[in-house]
């Protein structure tokens, strides 16, 4: 339905001030999302498959190959953030990251069976995506009114989301039409990666969002001298908070683990739980975006985007209790549930949350630091949880997870700033 | 923003999705209409009464057989990914076509008919009939089944054709490890082997970081860890010794080499191959084994056969092929 928003070529100009709708930019920028995810999850769906059985890797050089570059991603998006910040060409930085993903597609198809391209594709595929994610998130942030951020979010994600489901299907359409030529997969999803492309360079502004609200236009004039996001005391509390609450955050794959293992489910399944928490996701992102935008506190701030972001740990919380209670066949859906509306409530939120904190030209970098802040957190909870399962059982470490987490969660709440951020004065 | 922008895009967008879809449309076609081998049944002249070394040909992926050195190869088999073959039966695992991976595992008679059919989740991995051709075992390799999400663990069945009861899944077997029983949530087998009582069977069990050598017993379902560091076990025709990959380098490209343990003193020696073999190796008697390495010139892979006593050369026994089984 946004396609269709977005593609209606004769609808009149938006009259300035016009909040009820999400801006085009945004749309635009979902659509690119959209086809962009079809195209990585189709490879991604297909990528362990082809490397173990069509070119014989061992599962131990399949591993290797895949953990090298994820920790690298990271420091990239940081590196994005950055480039997309000086003289703010978050459009050409982001564009050259969805290029590079595509290409690295051909890369694959072009490899052969040759490890080392193979590898050097992955590489690639990584190195776009850890480019384009800030400058993308900037330019959503930039191209609406500051008071409808959540929802501008929400729909971003959810187009993402979308594309995310769609894109294992088409893997399998295809494979299922060719008998397993994984070429053709490749060769398809370059297709559709340069598609998400095009969209970008043609619909996609290339200034961030010609906004004419009154709230969201960057000063004119000299660019203010640029300053360190970090001292920006609001924009460092957020940065704790989701922080400390990725690093309580013990990963899905784990939660989908303790399904199944709970339950003695066929395997087959772990493929299909996160399809569940994903179509959560998918139908909570602009309802749990809009609420965040519109919730104030009694005395008449805004605090929705704050509150949204605590309560959807909260359900990661509630979905950490369901699992410690026994489990059962509705365990799955609550957790399911449950997981998805933590990632409605959180992840274009958080995006909506900062943004405000941090000056236009210094967005890119700051939502940058975040992201990476929070993933490498994330991380750290992940491998701190499977250390800790692997110390004392399941048991006790999903009771020392829920335990953490529900202390990151009164911290968080006390570290947050209380009012929604604003960009502090862009001159010293 | 005026209107003939707008329609340029429009046009450049609609022109740019047909083009693309076309050529996607385009490639998935070509390779459809590709050569690729069909998952071909045997011939009706084929069967695995006949003496010799039966493999999968390579080039093809059917099966055939090498009467002897100087003799054609007979071609002819079912196309499989894994094949063994002993005693009244043959095992074919086939990978099936589709996401997830499953694996067919057909149970075949000497003249190459159907007796069963059985469909699993997975990789075809490892396949292995008992001397009688009674029993018969398989492992797939399965993702997911990890809580690291990029890791791979194995699913191993037993399948009894005397009873026809089927354990699709071998995971639950009381295993006892240094003398206690051991529970965790983590253990993967592998590489069934069978005894020619059609009872006693060895496998690899893997655990905490390290994989054992198990010994167990199909009637009293039990199974006990031997010793430490020995994959994919094979028992020799005379039931004396086991065969198997030990891990001697950290190194991921070349991690194992072929060993032959004595079950009556559990001394174990290194065979003369100097290269890293990733196969469960076939006895072709009780002095020789036949395993698979990658190939020479472009082949996926080749058989060679060395002295099961340590001494001698490698000899390359058929280029182009694996999964070794020697009948008669």
């Amino acid at each position: 339905m946004y396609l269709a928003a977005n593609g209606r070529p004769d609808a009149p100009p938006r009259p300035p001030g016009a909040g009820r709708r999400v801006p085009a930019a945004v749309l635009a920028l979902g659509a690119v999302s959209l086809v962009t995810d079809i195209s990585s999850e189709m490879v991604t769906a297909v990528l362990p498959l082809y490397l173990v059985l069509g070119l014989g890797l061992t599962p131990l050089q399949f591993g290797f190959l895949d953990g090298m570059f994820n920790g690298a991603t990271a420091l990239v998006r940081l590196l994005g953030g950055r480039l997309a910040d000086r003289r703010g060409h978050h459009k050409r930085v982001a564009g050259a990251g969805y290029l590079l993903s595509a290409l690295s597609r051909l890369g694959l198809l072009l490899a052969g069976g040759a490890t080392g391209g193979i590898a050097a594709a992955l590489a690639a595929d990584r190195l776009g995506k850890g480019i384009r994610t800030a400058p993308r998130d900037a330019l959503i942030s930039l191209s609406g009114p500051p008071e409808s951020l959540g929802r501008s979010f929400g729909v971003h994600r959810a187009m993402d989301t979308t594309g995310a489901l769609l894109g294992p299907l088409a893997a399998f359409a295809v494979l299922w039409a060719t008998a397993d030529a994984y070429d053709a997969v490749f060769a398809v999803s370059f297709c559709t990666g340069l598609l998400g492309v095009l969209l970008l360079v043609v619909y996609v502004p290339a200034a961030p969002g010609p906004t004419p609200g009154p709230a969201a236009a960057p000063p004119a004039g000299p660019r203010p001298p640029r300053r360190p996001v970090l001292r920006d005391p609001a924009f460092r509390r957020v940065l704790c908070a989701a922080a400390l609450l990725g690093a309580t955050t013990i990963g899905d794959a784990f939660l989908y683990l303790l399904l199944l293992r709970g339950l003695d489910l066929p395997p087959a399944l772990f493929t299909l739980l996160p399809l569940g928490a994903a179509a959560v996701y998918l139908l909570l992102a602009v309802p749990a975006g809009r609420l965040a935008d519109r919730a104030a506190d009694p005395s008449g701030r805004r605090t929705g985007r704050r509150t949204a972001f605590l309560l959807g740990h909260c359900a990661l919380l509630g979905a950490y209790a369901l699992l410690l209670a026994p489990v059962s066949p509705p365990t799955v859906v609550g957790v399911l549930v449950l997981l998805g509306v933590f990632y409605a409530a959180t992840d274009g939120v958080l995006m909506a949350l900062a943004a405000p904190a941090l000056p236009a030209a210094g967005r890119a970098g700051g939502l940058a630091v975040l992201q990476t802040g929070q993933a490498l957190a994330r991380l750290l909870g992940a491998a701190g949880f499977g250390a800790a399962w692997t110390l004392w059982g399941q048991r006790p470490a999903l009771w020392a997870a829920a335990l953490a987490l529900a202390g990151a969660l009164a911290a968080a709440s006390r570290i947050l700033p209380a009012a929604p951020p604003t960009a502090a004065p862009e001159a010293p | 923003m005026n209107p003939p922008s707008r329609r340029l895009r429009l046009a450049l967008v609609v022109t740019a999705v047909l083009l693309l879809a076309g050529g996607s449309l385009g490639y998935v076609l070509h390779a459809r209409h590709r050569e690729r081998p069909p998952g071909q049944q045997a011939d009706a002249s084929f069967d695995v009464s006949e003496p010799g070394l039966y493999f999968r040909d390579t080039t093809g992926g059917r099966i055939a057989r090498q009467g002897g050195p100087g003799l054609p190869r007979v071609t002819g088999g079912p196309s499989c990914d894994r094949f063994h073959t002993a005693g009244d039966h043959a095992l074919c695992l086939r990978k099936l076509p589709g996401v997830p991976a499953r694996t067919e595992a057909l149970v075949l008679d000497r003249h190459m008919r159907e007796v069963r059919r059985v469909t699993v989740p997975g990789i075809p991995n490892r396949a292995r009939v008992s001397p009688s051709g009674q029993v018969l075992s398989w492992t797939t390799f399965t993702t997911g089944d990890s809580y690291n999400t990029a890791a791979f663990s194995t699913r191993t069945a037993i399948l009894d054709l005397r009873t026809g009861y089927l354990i699709k899944s071998i995971e639950q077997i009381p295993l006892t490890l240094g003398g206690a029983r051991h529970h965790d949530s983590d253990v993967n087998y592998w590489g069934v082997t069978f005894a020619a009582d059609d009872n006693r069977f060895y496998a690899t069990v893997s655990t905490r970081g390290a994989t054992h050598l198990v010994e167990g017993d199909l009637r009293a379902w039990s199974a006990k860890a031997l010793r430490e560091n020995a994959e994919c076990p094979s028992l020799s025709p005379d039931g004396t010794r086991v065969a198997f990959k030990k891990k001697v380098s950290d190194d991921p490209r070349a991690p194992w080499r072929l060993y032959v343990l004595d079950l009556a003193t559990m001394r174990e020696h290194p065979l003369a191959e100097p290269h890293s073999v990733d196969d469960q190796a076939a006895w072709l008697d009780d002095t020789a084994l036949a395993y698979a390495l990658p190939g020479e010139d472009g082949r996926a892979s080749d058989i060679w056969s060395t002295r099961a006593d340590g001494t001698g050369e490698p000899a390359l026994l058929v280029p182009g092929g694996s999964s070794p089984a020697r009948v008669g």
